[in-house]
């Protein structure tokens, strides 16, 4: 509440300054980007590769998900030098990850001017409760989710573009197909339902009624939804495409692979060619080494997406899956 | 009348919803035969060097361009348009490949970055003229090209008032000093030249659908003067494809 006696649900207490950027401009660009490939990349070099290879846009970043998972330690933001020298070698949007709830260093990447925000689940959390306010920024944000209540909860928090959590740095598809299919599952029950049934349903999921009850007029996302998290090959993100998802994000899979150039141009052509198997087998000829993969049964592997706050009960209630996790 | 819509990348889901409203069905194009089965097509907003590159694999670029010259309807919306003109700066590295057929001189990414992208109210007199509804017209730029030069022949059809060479200049001093230094406080947004169209914003992403109706006139125009029997729309009722709102 302000001086002037009015009440504003948003952004009160922001720190920056007025906004200018209105959400439909903020989901606009998640719009342009849709039917493309965001990749990875960690100095200026590849950001050149994934640029000629056709990226729709790059995620500037210190280290790939499998050197993360590989080294340990705490993953922060990448040094802003970095990111700067990402973002003058190429002319296509450049991304780059804060921690959940670390809203400075969201702060530090709008100052830069960096085209997208990736409140990422891959680095360590700075938050265990909550969130970034994405609505007192004026820079567009990406959220992770593993179900639809996840979903919408990040977009009320004003995430202007959703991805699937999967399982980053492992190049194993099936955490990724599991939350795609979670999320495309929960909306398929709900479209089928009786209005008198959202409301308890919005409950169970724990999101709000009315973004739930626009999903099922919609009969989706209402912003634009990528798959990430364990896509490694053409054929991968054919089946990411097929699921229903407006576009993928590749992390380790195209760097960490023997022909970086050749697997991004193919992952590329794929997305665009999603339902042309003659294309997708095309594509995927020769590609070389994928990038070696864990399996996620092993013993010594640790989950990164059981990650997320969730201390304060709001569940991650999966309809398909039952009960909370 | 089928009007395409190049379904390489970007906002063409978009597009095909807003033919729609107005009663008419996009055709997604991804393969140069496609071109052969349509009468107009639509260059949707993206990444430019993206659906250049993915153009280019598939070899779209000589039969993108002989629709072009046929005189067939082209309209370009923001990625859509730097592909319809002749000359484009601040391209990437090694630069890309072009369609060309408008005679202007685009710039890249000429607002800026994300943070700069904005929404404004523009003046649209001949829109407002053809298709009535208000004066202006709700433009969403969003990492938006701007023309900076225009040969004669093109129609200006909106432009946008720069707020000040100064607030531009400050963040991107380096790239933007030789194109601000003798530029004029406006900038084009929208032209049309013979039977090409092109937009800096985005009609694909508001409610407003003057600017689509306003090409399916130039397309119906187009066949009447080729004297094509204009095929009656069936209008198979469809089940409504799934897509994104409009904020």
């Amino acid at each position: 509440m302000s001086r002037n006696g009015v009440v504003t649900v948003y952004g009160n207490g922001a720190i920056t300054e007025a906004k200018k950027s209105t959400f439909s401009v903020k989901v606009g660009l998640a719009q342009m980007l849709r039917g493309g490939v965001i990749m990875d990349v960690v100095n200026a070099e590849q950001a050149r590769i994934a640029e000629e290879a056709g990226a729709c846009a790059v995620m500037a970043l210190e280290r790939v998900p499998a050197d993360i998972r590989a080294q340990g330690g705490v993953a922060r933001m990448s040094d802003p030098g970095l990111i700067k020298e990402i973002k003058q070698a190429v002319t296509i949007p450049v991304m780059a990850k804060a921690r959940i709830g670390h809203f400075v260093e969201a702060q530090i990447l709008e100052a830069i001017g960096i085209d997208y925000i990736d409140e990422s689940e891959v680095l360590t959390l700075a938050d265990e409760d909550n969130h970034i306010n994405k609505h007192n920024f004026r820079v567009p944000f990406v959220c992770g989710c593993r179900n639809l209540g996840e979903a919408l909860r990040r977009i009320r928090e004003g995430a202007a573009m959703i991805r699937t959590k999967g399982e980053a740095g492992t190049g194993n598809v099936i955490e990724a197909v599991r939350h795609v299919r979670s999320v495309m599952g929960d909306i398929r029950i709900l479209r089928n339902m009786d209005d008198d049934e959202v409301f308890t349903f919005a409950k169970k999921i724990a999101a709000p009624y009315d973004l739930v009850m626009q999903t099922k007029q919609l009969g989706r996302l209402p912003v634009v939804q990528f798959a990430a998290g364990g896509v490694a090959t053409p054929a991968d993100a054919a089946l990411m495409m097929q699921l229903g998802c407006d576009g993928v994000f590749v992390g380790s899979g195209v760097f960490k692979s023997g022909d970086p150039a050749r697997r991004a141009r193919a992952i590329v052509q794929a997305v665009t060619h999603y339902s042309d198997p003659e294309i997708l087998a095309d594509v995927s000829c020769g590609l070389g080494e994928a990038m070696v993969g864990i399996n996620l049964n092993d013993k010594n592997v640790e989950s990164a997406v059981g990650k997320g706050p969730t201390r304060s009960g709001i569940g991650q209630y999966s309809v398909l899956t039952g009960g909370f996790r | 009348m089928a009007v395409g819509v190049l379904a390489l990348q970007g906002s063409f889901n978009e597009h095909i919803a807003a033919l729609r409203k107005l009663g008419v069905k996009g055709v997604e194009i991804r393969k140069a035969a496609q071109l052969d089965t349509i009468s107009a097509l639509i260059i949707p907003g993206g990444e430019s060097t993206t659906m250049a590159k993915l153009a280019h694999y598939h070899n779209l670029f000589p039969a993108l361009r002989d629709f072009v010259k046929m005189g067939k309807p082209v309209w370009g919306t923001c990625a859509g348009l730097i592909f319809l003109s002749d000359k484009a700066t601040g391209q990437k590295e090694g630069g890309q490949d072009l369609i060309g057929g408008l005679n202007c001189t685009v710039h890249r990414n000429y607002f800026g970055s994300q943070i700069q992208s904005f929404e404004a109210e523009l003046a649209v007199p001949d829109l407002a003229a053809k298709e009535g509804g208000p004066e202006t017209y709700r433009g969403v730029f969003i990492r938006a090209p701007a023309i900076i030069d225009a040969g004669p022949e093109v129609e200006i059809l909106a432009d946008i008032r720069v707020p000040s060479k100064k607030s531009i200049a400050e963040k991107e001093v380096a790239e933007l000093q030789e194109e601000k230094a003798d530029s004029e406080e406006k900038v084009i947004v929208a032209v049309k030249q013979g039977n090409l169209l092109a937009t800096a914003f985005h009609p694909e992403l508001t409610a407003d659908t003057r600017w689509h109706s306003y090409f399916l006139k130039m397309v119906s125009e187009e066949e009447q003067a080729l004297s094509i029997s204009e095929e009656v729309l069936d209008d198979e009722i469809q089940p409504t494809k799934i897509d994104l709102p409009i904020f």
